[in-house]
């Protein structure tokens, strides 16, 4: 299976450059991956309370482990990164975790194993990530970064949306055979493992890995204080996307017979948007497509609040939530590498990671309270008003950064 | 090593992952078969003899042909013979005459269906059903019929953000009501107007009007009644789940957490005149809506350890906190009692 994308430069700019083949191979890496993992997402709410005989309370401690597990490691798969100065192996290290969990989830039958299993899946992405997107940085020419980025996400989204047909297909040849689900999982995982254990070049920058102090100096430095400090603050306003898809569901019939289809359709707005997003923040600056993105999320904020759960209010808010991530979920990345020192990459892309899904978990528990107190369309108005003025301060933090 | 090398050893993982998978999938398909060939054949009576008897019914988890397929047996020899329906259910439940079943139609998108069933098995109604189903239970008088579903999310929900979508259906040509959106939650005499709050777990009274549910808010549960022509929830009691009212009327039985972690549940049976909880001597977590099999005891499923999933036993157990569990009926799951 070879992929190369090629680009068609608009215009007679003959830039046609390509994709470094190391960021394709991490993109398939990581569809293959993402295949994996979205199998066993796809089928573990039904595997858990058909299968198992589990409530479906016992599933929702199991979703809820998803989201906090993997930011803690991701500093500190940022900083092994940056300490042993050897990308390709630490992210081999939590590519092979997960791949492990999916096997391990054939004998496990009790909540506490299964839940064990997901625990050990997030513990290797968080790991995983921030390496990654070290590999990819390196590869790339750091005016293509945002491409490079897009082509990686595309790829990795691909993957994800894949999984679900590939797992549902798999129990129609055998009904309730989730073991089978799970192996071919793992087989997909193992591909992956194996592509980047072959494939990948170990790419090694110089010098023979950072002491921690110096480490620290580098995260605090003032190339990179203000965009972390922007990324917190937009992290601040920013609420997870459960509670958009739960008010959508709430508020109407329509709404909430498509829920589980949500989030494909993000998906599908995701990757197709990834690259010309990237590339764009390639043109125009990656600060201002990264803040445009927030700009998308404060409109999906509006929809979602005022939507009265008809057709046409979910698919504009879906579609804007997906190029929400499309112009940020890659462009975060290129925006920092080009600000840290390659020796502190790893480091300062996990720093920046770990600072949004942070800021987003602590403001989630206050979002909570306001959503159970005053409901999701109050709630949501009210994330709109503190994430516009999360926008201009980050603006202002952001000015000239782009330079 | 070099890149041809490289190529080779891919080729093999490549070859490696797909014949393991088709081998997994292939031999998994033939285990079954072979199963299904050697097992003990499930010893099968005439419905027509169990049907008039006071009988359970249930879903059979023999390995077998019948795996999955509604089954009946007589309260007098419970492990004894069964009865096959033609339906295959998830979730069953049944009166004399009526029946309720919730089942999963894996594939690519996979959908849920709700039926109501008469005295012959046959679909007399169709329900909604938005996502996995969970519990279902019908009115003694057979005017009303509730379903739980649980509307999964995503992986990337935040934590808690799963939720449940309870309908209450009149089965003589009335509303469908929907718990969260149609009834008022009250708690300590406050209303709870919380989105987040879920509802679930309903068993009725035979008043007409009585049932008792779960309501979720938060990290708290408690045992609601509700009435369904004033269409509100009132609390009774924290920390209780699944509830199940017995036949006298008197008493309702519950998973608790008990300050055990998520995930494990005790068996309770708490009072409705005096507000005394009992609990009782099960030691498994039980997570099953209990139901009664008389005024003394209850019945509730329970996975069998070590025989992979799938595998479940019908197990009673004394409601006064005395005594020890025994295995009712084995292989079977989702009972209802019909005297």
């Amino acid at each position: 299976m070879y992929i190369t994308i090629r680009d068609r430069p608009a215009g007679a700019k003959a830039a046609g450059s390509r994709v470094a083949t190391t960021v394709v191979l991490l993109g398939v890496v990581s569809l293959l991956t993402d295949i994996s993992s979205e199998m066993v997402t796809a089928v573990l709410p039904l595997y858990m309370t058909a299968e198992l005989g589990l409530s479906l309370l016992a599933y929702g401690v199991v979703d809820g482990l998803y989201q906090g597990v993997s930011a803690l490691v991701r500093i500190f798969g940022g900083y092994l990164n940056d300490r042993t100065n050897r990308p390709k192996w630490v992210a081999v290290l939590g590519y092979g975790i997960s791949a492990l969990s999916r096997i391990a989830l054939v004998p496990a039958h009790s909540f506490a194993a299964i839940t064990g299993v997901v625990t050990a899946d997030r513990l290797g992405k968080g790991f995983r990530t921030a390496p990654r997107d070290a590999l990819i940085a390196d590869a790339s020419d750091p005016a293509a970064l945002g491409r490079a980025f897009g082509v990686h996400r595309t790829l990795d989204t691909i993957g994800a949306a894949l999984g679900p047909l590939v797992a549902f297909g798999l129990l129609l040849l055998v009904p309730a055979g989730y073991s089978s689900v799970f192996v071919a999982s793992f087989a997909f995982a193992l591909l992956g493992v194996a592509m980047l254990v072959l494939f990948v070049p170990d790419r090694r920058t110089a010098g023979s890995g950072l002491p921690v102090r110096r480490l620290v100096t580098e995260l605090t430095g003032p190339r990179l204080r203000k965009p972390l400090l922007a990324a917190g603050l937009l992290g601040l306003c920013t609420v997870s996307d459960g509670f958009l898809y739960l008010s959508l569901q709430h508020s109407g019939d329509f709404a909430a017979r498509w829920f589980p289809l949500m989030y494909v359709g993000t998906n599908l707005v995701y990757l197709s948007l990834a690259i010309p997003l990237g590339r764009l923040a390639d043109r125009v600056g990656r600060a201002r497509v990264f803040l445009a993105g927030h700009a998308a999320l404060l409109l999906t904020y509006l929809v979602a609040g005022g939507s009265d759960g008809g057709l046409i209010a979910t698919l504009v808010a879906l579609g804007l939530l997906g190029a929400y991530y499309a112009a940020t979920d890659g462009v975060l990345p290129a925006l920092i590498s080009r600000r840290v020192p390659a020796e502190a990459r790893g480091s300062g892309i996990a720093a920046a990671q770990t600072v949004v899904v942070l800021a987003r978990f602590a403001v989630s528990l206050a979002f909570a309270a306001l959503w159970e107190a005053w409901g999701p369309s109050p709630a949501l108005f009210l994330a709109a008003g503190f994430l516009t003025a999360g926008i201009g301060a980050a603006s202002w933090l952001l000015k000239g950064i782009d330079r | 090593m070099s890149p041809r090398a490289k190529l080779v050893a891919f080729a093999a993982v490549l070859v490696l992952a797909v014949a393991g998978t088709v081998l997994f999938v292939v031999h998994t398909r033939q285990e079954r078969a072979a199963a299904v060939a050697a097992a003990p054949p499930v010893p099968v009576v005439d419905l027509a003899g169990v049907t008039p008897v006071p009988h359970v019914v249930f879903r059979s988890t023999a390995i077998g042909d019948y795996y999955g397929k509604v089954a009946m047996v007589p309260l007098g020899d419970p492990a004894g013979p069964r009865a096959f329906t033609r339906v295959d259910c998830d979730r069953v439940y049944a009166h004399r005459d009526e029946a309720v079943c919730l089942y999963s139609k894996p594939s690519f998108v996979t959908t849920y269906q709700a039926e109501v069933l008469d005295a012959n098995w046959a679909i007399r109604r169709e329900l909604p059903l938005a996502g996995v189903p969970s519990r279902t239970r019908l009115s003694p008088d057979g005017a009303w019929v509730a379903t739980t579903t649980f509307v999964s999310g995503h992986a990337y929900s935040s934590p808690g953000d799963f939720s449940t979508e309870t309908l209450v259906t009149s089965l003589r040509g009335g509303p469908s009501l929907n718990l969260e959106a149609d009834f008022r939650l009250i708690v300590d005499g406050r209303r709870i107007t919380a989105k987040d709050r879920n509802l679930w777990g309903v068993t009725f009274a035979a008043d007409g009007d009585t049932f008792y549910a779960t309501a979720a808010s938060g990290t708290r549960t408690w045992l609601v009644r509700g009435s369904l022509k004033t269409r509100e929830l009132v609390a009774l009691r924290e920390d209780a789940e699944c509830p199940s009212l017995s036949p006298d009327g008197a008493r309702v039985a519950f998973k608790t957490r008990n300050g055990q972690p998520a995930g494990q549940w005790m068996i309770a049976v708490y009072d409705l005149a005096s507000g005394k909880s009992t609990l009782l001597t099960e030691k498994h977590s039980v997570d099953d809506q209990i139901e009664w099999l008389d005024n003394e005891q209850v019945l509730y499923g329970l996975p069998r350890a070590g025989t992979g999933p799938s595998a479940s036993d019908v197990w009673a157990v004394p409601a006064d906190g005395t005594g020890t569990p025994r295995v009712f009926i084995p292989d079977a799951w989702s009972p209802a009692v019909v005297r």
